[in-house]
């Protein structure tokens, strides 16, 4: 295993590399099929700037999740997009680190309200395949001198360089929190709940669907005068949808961390697609264990390995990704030819040797 | 500036261009005569002009990619524009160019309230696609302040900012697909009404490239509810110093206001002078708006009064009224106006690091004593980016390029603060020549080796963004 301990080593690392390097932060995300010697950025620790006055943060991407969590928890701010921990999902035991947070674009509930990763990510430093250290965006949350590879790199999953470090634009913390909860809606009108309360000026930070339980829930944060009034509002709003109340004690970290499936057997796909095509296509998929987040435009559903979940998806227009299992053909959705032609382009430009988590993405 | 000499093969073909164009366009949509060229020599960085060698204004994808087909095969380059608004000179034609306008594609092909998006061809102007939705109480949310005149594909194309990006981000956070065609007629789809990439996010790295990766066609935009209501809050200060104090304590406080707008003594007076508004003489204001229903802006007004009054603010007035509001605002939105009264402005963009605030603001004071040229600072302060006016006279010899001068000053001051050359405006060929103070040789070639994918002969808008030695070898493939 490589673990550089400065960008410096990280570039010369990339740059002696005689084969296919796989790039690894605490390997809680881990995902595809990419093979090699391992590249482990668990080395570039630390956090380097953070100014909460500007609302912006700075750190390397080794830098375990939890303790960037807790440097803007001591200031009452918090990353907007939520980074769900995912490693239970495939029995990882690791730490979560910022890069990886970054390489998977992780976003969880509060994505529909806050944006993904890459919307709050406003700098990369990042070493390429060629081992030249590149930065693109800085630290300040209006930027668009020169093109915007802060988007392209986050979510490329290494396949364009290993980030070294990155900056965010981060929020304030809230004072309170409430969820407003529907009983008893099968999964059409749980969507339709869920659009009526994401297109209602009440604010909804969260909007995720449990069918199982057939619960719908809709979480609302900010000071507590205004949440409190918010919720009522939203209360009454959604009375046409049946039995609603307000909780206060929803485990919204559990949602965040699709815990449901965790120390499942079953293929786990991640499934994009619009809202009010969300509940079609979870019908579709009979008794599978589903739930829907973002509401109803991310699907997590577990299915009998080897299934063919993406000829089910047949005309819906979206992606879905194989987060664990063997699934049924490749883990990133197939992208039509001309736009594959485009990101293959793109790869072999930041890594024409073909080094670096090659093939993740196929 | 400096621009490319044109080439002289590609204007010779003119004839045989404009009729292979005619051939796939309506008569009038393509434009040749020199005469009528030359409505397109500029944009809004009226500085610069060259009449291109033709424009058309195709109405459909189809239409714009058998252009590009065409032009590809000719090997001449395409400058695209959308209203040809940009500050930045981003739809600056060259002599040996097509321009391309999407003006006349301004339909809206969906909306979806359910779903809470729109998707629109990309001639529609910023602010009619709020008007195309707010009879259901909807939005669009980034709101440049050209928004009456300018133009989706121009947005994406400088991943255009405003007021409001504090609480609702840029045009790249709102844009959730694209219809795109590339230089050699390609039609391809990024995103769509669903979230996220699944694969590469392309979307991501066309937001904001300057119309130098495709012709965006269409675009499906994010739209939101309009929350209950917006009321402003203005705080005069003694000091550039309390009142960037002032806007890190209330952004630390735990309060996410819409916009946080500041002016420094010499708008406030030009803008008092011009619009009457009743701001106090003073050396710093901020206007501060939040949003909500009556009571929850109340609350969140207190909480930011409280801060300020920590500040010993001059002045401190809490709307409680439409009325109030727009009295609030009108010194605001008039201080560009206001200025030009004065004399023939240049408006800078770079964007710092807030906390940065008092020394930059200070450092720009003594650029303006040295150059011997008026300085008026007007921006939004929760982000950091600035707008700082400077003065010239047109009309004086040496005047323009003493001013041009100083502007580079301020962005490299920017710059070393750990800012940015341009924060909503672009690149254009504006800041192109100062791109090297921002990225050294590698960042650069990172960027261009995106442009060779996506247009590998360098046809679309190609002397812009990144400094012309830079680009040299590539630029010259097509000719």
């Amino acid at each position: 295993m490589i673990r550089p301990e400065s960008e410096a080593e990280l570039s010369a690392a990339i740059r002696g590399a005689t084969g296919p390097l796989r790039i690894i932060g605490g390997g809680t995300r881990s995902i595809g099929r990419a093979q090699g010697e391992v590249l482990s950025t668990t080395g570039l620790t630390g956090i380097t700037l953070y100014e909460p006055g500007a609302l912006t943060i700075v750190a390397g991407a080794g830098t375990p999740l939890a303790e960037l969590e807790a440097a803007l928890a001591a200031e009452n701010q918090r990353l907007p997009f939520e980074p769900p921990l995912t490693g239970a999902l495939t029995g990882a035991t690791g730490q979560s680190t910022i890069g990886g947070v970054v390489a998977a674009n992780a976003s969880g509930p509060r994505r529909i309200q806050a944006g993904a990763c890459r919307d709050s990510l406003i700098g990369v430093r990042f070493v390429d395949g060629r081992g030249d250290v590149i930065k693109n965006g800085g630290r300040v949350m209006k930027n668009v001198t020169g093109y915007d590879l802060v988007k392209l790199l986050a979510g490329s999953y290494g396949s364009l360089g290993v980030i070294s470090e990155v900056a965010f634009k981060v929020l304030p913390g809230v004072e309170a929190t409430a969820t407003v909860v529907v009983q008893g809606l099968d999964e059409q009108r749980a969507v339709e709940a869920m659009s009526t309360a994401l297109g209602s000026p009440y604010e909804v930070s969260g909007a995720v669907h449990d069918p199982a339980r057939q619960m719908t829930l809709l979480r609302l944060e900010g000071f507590a005068e205004s949440v409190a009034y918010r919720s009522g509002k939203l209360q009454q709003t959604l009375a046409q949808f049946g039995d609603v109340s307000v909780e206060d004690s929803v485990d919204w970290t559990a949602i965040r961390d699709a815990s449901l499936f965790a120390g499942g057997r079953g293929d786990l796909w991640r499934i994009s697609v619009k809202p009010s095509d969300g509940a079609a296509l979870g019908t579709l998929l009979g008794e599978a264990p589903r739930l829907y987040d973002w509401g109803g435009g991310l699907i997590w559903a577990e299915v009998p390995s080897g299934f063919d979940l993406r000829s089910v998806m047949g005309g819906f227009k979206g992606h879905a990704t194989l987060v664990r299992g063997q699934g049924c053909g490749p883990v990133f959705h197939p992208e039509p030819a001309p736009v594959a032609a485009l990101s293959k382009g793109v790869r072999a430009q930041f890594d024409p040797r073909g080094i670096l988590n090659a093939g993740i993405m196929d | 500036m400096e621009m490319p000499v044109p080439n002289g093969a590609v204007i010779a073909r003119k004839q045989q261009l404009v009729a292979r164009l005619q051939a796939v366009l309506p008569r009038d949509a393509v434009i040749h005569e020199p005469l009528e060229t030359r409505v397109y020599e500029c944009d809004a960085l009226t500085a610069y002009k060259c009449a291109p060698l033709a424009a058309v204004l195709p109405s459909t994808t189809a239409e714009v990619s058998a252009v590009l087909k065409i032009c590809h095969e000719m090997g001449v380059p395409v400058v695209p524009r959308g209203a040809g608004t940009s500050l930045a000179g981003g739809a600056l034609p060259t002599a040996d160019c097509v321009i391309l306008g999407v003006a006349k594609m301004n339909d809206v092909l969906e909306t979806n309230y359910a779903d809470r998006y729109i998707r629109v061809q990309t001639g529609r102007t910023n602010l009619s696609v709020t008007g195309a939705v707010e009879e259901e109480d909807f939005f669009y949310a980034p709101d440049p302040s050209s928004q009456l005149a300018c133009a989706i594909a121009g947005n994406i194309g400088m991943n255009s900012g405003g007021a409001h990006c504090l609480k609702y981000g840029v045009t790249t956070n709102n844009l959730l697909g694209v219809t795109m065609v590339l230089m050699d007629g390609t039609v391809i789809e990024l995103g769509g009404a669903h979230l996220d990439a699944g694969g590469l996010d392309l979307l991501g790295v066309v937001c904001g490239s300057e119309g130098q990766l495709g012709v965006v066609t269409e675009a499906t935009l994010r739209i939101l509810r309009k929350p209950e209501g917006a009321r402003p809050v203005l705080i005069g200060f003694d000091s550039n110093e309390v009142a960037g104090a002032c806007v890190s304590d209330i952004i630390k406080a735990g309060v996410l206001p819409v916009a946080i707008e500041f002016m420094d003594r010499p708008c406030i007076e030009a803008t008092e002078a011009f619009a009457k508004a009743g701001y106090p003489m003073c050396e710093a204001l901020l206007i501060v708006e939040v949003e909500g229903s009556d009571a929850e802006i109340d609350m969140q007004l207190g909480v930011i009064s409280d801060i300020a009054r920590r500040h010993n603010p001059v002045e401190l007035r809490e709307s409680t009224s439409a009325e109030e509001s727009a009295a609030i605002w009108l010194g605001r939105k008039s201080a560009f106006g206001a200025m030009g009264q004065i004399n023939d402005y240049m408006c800078l963009d770079g964007t710092i690091p807030v906390s940065s605030l008092p020394y930059v603001l200070r450092r720009i004071s003594e650029l303006s004593k040295d150059y011997g040229l008026g300085v008026g600072n007007v921006f939004h302060a929760g982000d950091g980016n600035m707008h700082p006016l400077i003065l010239f006279d047109a009309n004086k010899p040496g005047d323009l390029e003493l001013c041009e001068q100083m502007g580079a000053d301020i962005l490299k001051l920017c710059v070393e603060v750990g800012g940015c050359l341009t924060g909503e405006h672009g690149v254009g060929v504006e800041k192109r020549d100062l791109m090297q103070t921002q990225f050294d040789a590698v960042d650069l070639e990172a960027q261009l080796r995106v442009k060779d994918v996506f247009d590998p002969q360098w046809l679309l808008n190609p002397s812009k963004v990144f400094p012309l030695s830079v680009t040299q070898g590539r630029r010259s493939l097509a000719a």
